[in-house]
């Protein structure tokens, strides 16, 4: 960064010339919100380049300490907006994790199903919108119209479709509803077909091919350098997937592939992203096939809520009902970091807890955060085009980078 | 990864303390070790530095805790360090010459704890505007800010 400074607005003293600096953003359609990208130029080659963040900075981590451990829930969705579910699968792990408590076999799968739900909506997005940023408008609305199939199935269980909260703190809001597995399975056998014509718009085509080839290339030791993770690591050919590396939730119960490339440019980035919704798929089948009976979340009361019956009869369970969300779930004192793999990357929280009912500090390690700040090496001495190709790909929400 | 926390405790000896809290593993050890531990946990494999953050204990001293996430990629494990530093103007010294991944995350923990980390190649704010008064994540800023806020113009 020191030297971008200096690089900065530098006459270069071969040519004599003067670097034209200009901002990408914080108002451009590429940059995926507000990302703000100042650039130095020599004709249209980039000889600096430097992301300014922070626009869209909403003190999520300070807001968290102000809530209760299931308020704190809400902003975590809020984050990486595209995929609130991962969010909410890290957070509620890593108090589960201080409370010592375990959620049952039933519980698990349905969040694992949930979760790679949201990994293909995740995805959708990001194919639609880094289509788009080449100039190929019409996969958008493909896949826009299938991401809207998996926001119905999360509307039929949690009553939201952008930021449900489904994840609580011992357990789900909800069962599975009537009809769910019957709506799930249509999108299922659906989705390969969606999936060919995605392929079909893209993958032979010459222009998209051309452009995507050899773009914006990052070694494996840069990308680990960069602590980069999740598919974007994966196409430089480090095969890190907490999935299979540290598996959560059962997912060690589940048949899937790691997929990588090695190419490590933005081509290997996009058909690893393909691939990924592919094993997704297999994982969601997988759970709906095998999804074990029983309880959906701890038992007892203290620390997830009696149901709405159980209060009109029981006094007992009024009084818990009460205690819990007025004062909230007691953790005991502690730290702990619990982390998920999520369609960016890794959702690590830092959670520290001193015993009351509100934590005392919430760290959201959000992925895009990291994978962002390799956007200068990618970039170097490419063209102005190439800033445009290299974002899209690295598929940053910037809820998540500013927290 | 027991062999690698003895190789680290025989380099370091009393200097760094290696406990477990949740069957994670956590290493103290002082702010002027920080640059030559990661140094040494790196050549033994942890090439990933995942996060650096900071947690405020307020009325403690020393007052901050650095928190330091890495990673090791062949034995799939994280190790926690910490730092305890304090005074008026807590000072770490920066590793972003060990891990590029350092940069920000160093600049994010200034900004948002005014903890500095000497040698970083460019601390500046990086979430709130430069001229931001205070750091919000600190126990004894409110949340609503020092400053009110600018008064709503209707035109």
């Amino acid at each position: 960064m020191a030297e971008i400074e200096t690089t900065f607005g530098q006459v270069d003293p071969e040519t004599g010339l003067k670097p034209m600096v200009i901002n990408l953003g914080p108002q451009h359609p590429s940059t995926h919100g507000v990302l703000r990208v100042r650039l130095a130029l020599d004709g249209e080659q980039v000889r600096a380049c430097e992301p300014i963040i922070g626009y869209l900075h909403t003190g999520i981590e300070k807001n968290c300490e102000d809530l209760t451990f299931n308020q704190a829930i809400t902003l975590t969705d809020r984050m990486d907006y595209l995929s609130p579910i991962t969010n909410n699968f890290g957070y509620v792990l890593g108090v589960e994790k201080l409370l010592g408590v375990e959620v049952p076999k039933r519980c698990q799968y349905i969040r694992v199903m949930f979760a790679e739900l949201s990994r293909l909506a995740s995805h959708l997005v990001w194919l639609g919108t880094s289509a788009m940023d080449m100039g190929a408008m019409s996969p958008f609305f493909y896949t826009m119209q299938q991401r809207e199939q998996i926001l119905d199935l999360i509307e039929m269980s949690a009553g939201t479709r952008m930021n449900p909260s489904y994840f609580r703190v011992g357990g789900l809001l909800n069962d599975l509803p009537p009809g769910f597995e019957e709506k799930l399975r249509a999108f299922l056998d659906g989705f390969p077909h969606w999936l060919k014509e995605y392929y079909a718009l893209l993958d032979r085509n010459p222009i998209w091919v051309e452009r995507l080839k050899g773009t914006a290339p990052i070694s494996a030791e840069q990308a680990l350098d960069y602590g980069w993770t999740g598919p974007l690591l994966r196409a430089c050919g480090v095969d890190r997937d907490l999935r299979k590396t540290n598996p959560y939730s059962s997912y060690e119960d589940f048949d899937f592939a790691v997929v990588t490339e090695t190419d490590g440019d933005v081509y290997a980035r996009y058909h690893v992203r393909m691939r990924e919704m592919q094993e997704s798929l297999k994982i969601i089948r997988q759970a709906i096939d095998n999804l074990p009976e029983g309880d959906w979340h701890v038992p007892g009361w203290k620390i997830y809520p009696p149901n709405k019956m159980e209060i009109g009869r029981n006094m007992e369970a009024l009084i818990y009902h009460f205690k819990l969300f007025t004062e909230g779930i007691r953790v005991p004192a502690g730290e702990v970091y619990s982390a998920v793999e999520g369609p960016k990357g890794e959702i690590g929280y830092f959670i520290v807890s001193d015993g009351s009912g509100k934590p005392y500090r919430v760290r959201a390690r959000g992925p895009s955060f990291y994978n962002l700040q390799a956007l200068p090496v990618m970039v170097q001495d490419k063209i102005l085009a190439d800033v445009v190709a290299a974002i899209g790909s690295i598929d940053i929400v910037l809820g998540e980078v500013d927290r | 990864m027991k062999e690698i926390l003895d190789a680290l405790q025989e380099t370091f000896g009393e200097r760094v303390t290696v406990s477990e809290e949740l069957g994670q593993t956590v290493v103290q050890l002082p702010a002027a070790e920080i640059v030559s531990v990661v140094t040494f946990l790196k050549s033994q494999g942890f090439n990933m530095l995942i996060d650096i953050t900071a947690v405020d204990r307020l009325g403690r001293e020393p007052r901050f805790d650095v928190v330091y996430h890495v990673y090791h990629l062949e034995r799939k494990t994280w190790l926690r360090l910490k730092v305890q530093v304090g005074g008026d103007e807590p000072t770490v010294p920066s590793i972003a010459h060990v891990y590029a991944s350092a940069n920000w995350a160093e600049r994010e923990c200034y900004d948002m704890f005014g903890v500095r980390f000497r040698g970083h190649p460019n601390l500046k704010r990086i979430l709130m505007p430069d001229d931001w008064n205070g750091h919000p994540l600190r126990k004894d800023y409110p949340l609503t800010g020092f400053d009110p806020l600018p008064p709503l113009v209707h035109e």
